[in-house]
């Protein structure tokens, strides 16, 4: 019973910490609001004024899929924070205090959150700039943002064990983009994977990215009209099919992570 | 090779940190090969040793962060395999690099250690400005670390390791890279600390560090033990005392000889215009020394009583220096200090 306490007493102490830093390092809190803010203006004209898509706005279509995309960049702060801690020997202090040994992870990736729901209001407010609107109500647009940031929160999880599994910040961003592009391209993000060829369609039908990409565009009512019903499961349940996701990612890179953690010893 | 008897007599109290047979390997590398380590209560232990001798990797399996490969390590009654988060409560680690956040003030970066160590809200905060007071950075408390000085991190990092009052410290290379009179200050420190009772793990590569604070030395390299003792101990292994005099001119070399051969205990050493003779009755000895060459009318440039240093002693049993490819110290800085404790 103690144990668990600590866990969650620990757990938010960790979390100030990181909350802290975010308060004090602004060159983070730029690099956390300009991207997003530039990724949809700059998709949103460029992309979005020279597609059109029958039956709708190519940038309606757009924009769900730079919330997926760029929420899922955002995980790699988590794993830069903790190899930066690893590396400087923060993580070697923290193992040998009688703190609980899920804490560092868990409040890392908790409080790593606040990034990703900073990046999305910024990317709210750019996207209707750039003409995209709610057309189901703000009811089920504000499910569609908490199954993004709950995608994102599950992929922070693998950036959190990639972190710990490094010898240095610079080789989690590597990492990261080596992984997130091709998993955010060879998926519906930006076209419908229906026109992709076979092997890359099969992979973008049931890329996860897709489907919490297809669950927001439904969420908020982007889907252009006419558009083909999706003939496979993932994209015909994209609700389900994320939620499936994100509890398998948090099940297996979770226990990763944390023991990865209590075995962790400095690079020296 | 142990030669204490005096450390011995000392052990007869109970003994806090208490490791047998410690092995560690890194694939083929063996970063310990068998250690043994006993630490009596309120004494400090100096582990000494050059780069890669295995001194860290000590330190990490007692203070948890590493499972050895085999050996037992006892740390304040708790074993370290068995029950590490008791060790946990009960010790205090001020690591190499100094581990503060340096995002977080002095003050936060002392509070949340408190906190982590579970003493409640109202104890962290009033054991942060207490720390901060006594190791002088009250002033500083309440800027990010990062606009601390080296010596300020350092400070903070050891006080970070006090925060629960453990009644045991490790200090791993507390004063590694920093300058002399910085390193002077947290000397002073850690002798206070255990003045109050802690018991202390030193870990070094700084032979005067060891002399200045450490009750009883052990030296390793390459993973195991190659010698044990205090500090005076250890430099009787190598031999004691020694004259060391230079003269203007070689027109008198002859007679400074003769003279100097009436005190030698062994023989002289003689190299350019210098003669080096080993002897005994220290101070004594050398005005009697001085009085016999004055009125031989040697004329003498410099002369000095030398006491071998740790570095004669770690030279004498490795074959090489302690400081060999150390990024963190010059060899000038290193010289420094060791001529300013002269």
């Amino acid at each position: 019973m103690e144990k668990i306490s600590y866990a969650f007493t620990d757990g938010f102490t960790i979390a100030k910490r990181n909350v802290i830093k975010i308060k004090r390092v602004p060159e983070i809190l730029v690099a956390v609001l300009i991207t997003p803010l530039m990724f949809v203006l700059l998709f949103g004209y460029v992309f979005g004024s020279s597609i059109d898509i029958p039956g709708g706005s190519y940038r309606e279509f757009l924009v769900g899929g730079i919330f997926a995309m760029t929420l899922m960049f955002g995980a790699h702060f988590t794993g830069a924070g903790l190899a930066n801690d690893m590396q400087k020997g923060i993580i070697d202090r923290f193992r040998s205090l009688p703190m609980s040994r899920s804490a560092v992870v868990f409040g890392k990736t908790a409080s790593d959150m606040i990034y990703n729901v900073l990046s999305l209001i910024i990317m709210v407010l750019a996207g209707l700039i750039v003409g995209w609107r709610i057309h189901n109500g703000i009811g089920s647009a504000l499910l569609g943002f908490g199954l993004l940031l709950l995608f994102a929160y599950a992929i922070s999880w693998i950036m959190a064990y990639v972190g710990l599994l490094v010898p240095s910040p610079e080789v989690v961003n590597n990492a990261s983009f080596m992984v997130i592009f091709p998993l955010t391209f060879i998926a519906n993000t930006f076209v419908p994977a229906g026109n992709l060829a076979t092997p890359l369609r099969v992979f973008a039908e049931w890329n996860p990215v897709s489907a919490v990409t297809q669950a927001a565009r439904e969420l908020f009512g982007n889907i252009p009209l006419g558009t083909p019903e999706p003939t496979v499961w993932p994209l015909q349940n994209p609700v389900l099919y994320t939620l499936v996701w994100v509890v398998l990612i948090i099940a297996i890179f979770a226990p990763l992570a944390v023991r990865r953690y209590t075995r962790a010893a400095a690079k020296t | 090779m142990k030669l204490s008897t005096e450390s011995l007599t000392r052990s007869a109290g109970t003994d806090i940190i208490e490791a047998h047979g410690l092995v560690k390997k890194y694939g083929d590398v063996i970063a310990l090969n068998g250690l043994d380590l006993t630490v009596p209560e309120g004494t400090i232990l100096g582990l000494l040793g050059p780069n890669g001798a295995g001194k860290t990797t000590a330190v990490n399996i007692l203070t948890t962060l590493l499972e050895p490969d085999s050996g037992t390590a006892i740390v304040a009654g708790a074993d370290v395999a068995a029950s590490p988060g008791e060790v946990r409560k009960r010790i205090g680690l001020s690591g190499q690099y100094a581990a503060v956040d340096e995002h977080l003030t002095g003050f936060e970066n002392l509070d949340m250690i408190g906190r982590l160590y579970h003493l409640g809200k109202k104890r962290s905060m009033a054991r942060a400005r207490e720390l901060l007071e006594r190791f002088d950075l009250a002033d500083a408390g309440d800027r990010p670390a990062k606009t601390y000085s080296g010596g300020m991190r350092r400070r903070l990092d050891l006080a970070g390791a006090l925060v629960a009052e453990p009644p045991v410290l490790f200090l791993d290379e507390p004063t590694a890279g920093l300058d002399p009179r910085s390193r002077t200050e947290l000397w002073a420190m850690i002798r206070d600390l255990v003045k109050r009772g802690s018991t202390l793990l030193l870990t070094t590569q700084y032979m005067e560090e060891a002399d200045q604070l450490a009750d009883d030395i052990v030296v390793i390299d390459h993973g195991r033990e190659i010698a044990h003792g205090t500090a005076d101990e250890l430099k009787t292994m190598v031999g004691g005392e020694r004259i060391e005099v230079s003269l203007h001119s070689e027109a008198s070399m002859e007679d400074a000889q003769r003279v100097l051969a009436r005190f030698s205990m062994d023989g002289l050493y003689v190299e350019g215009r210098s003669v080096t003779a080993p002897i005994s009755g220290g101070a004594q000895t050398l005005t009697e020394a001085l009085r016999a060459l004055d009125f031989e009318g040697v004329k003498l440039r410099d002369v000095g009583l030398r006491r071998p240093t740790l570095d004669d002693v770690f030279l004498s049993l490795t074959g090489h220096m302690a400081e060999q490819g150390s990024k963190e110290t010059s060899g000038s800085e290193q010289s420094e200090t060791m001529e300013e404790a002269r």
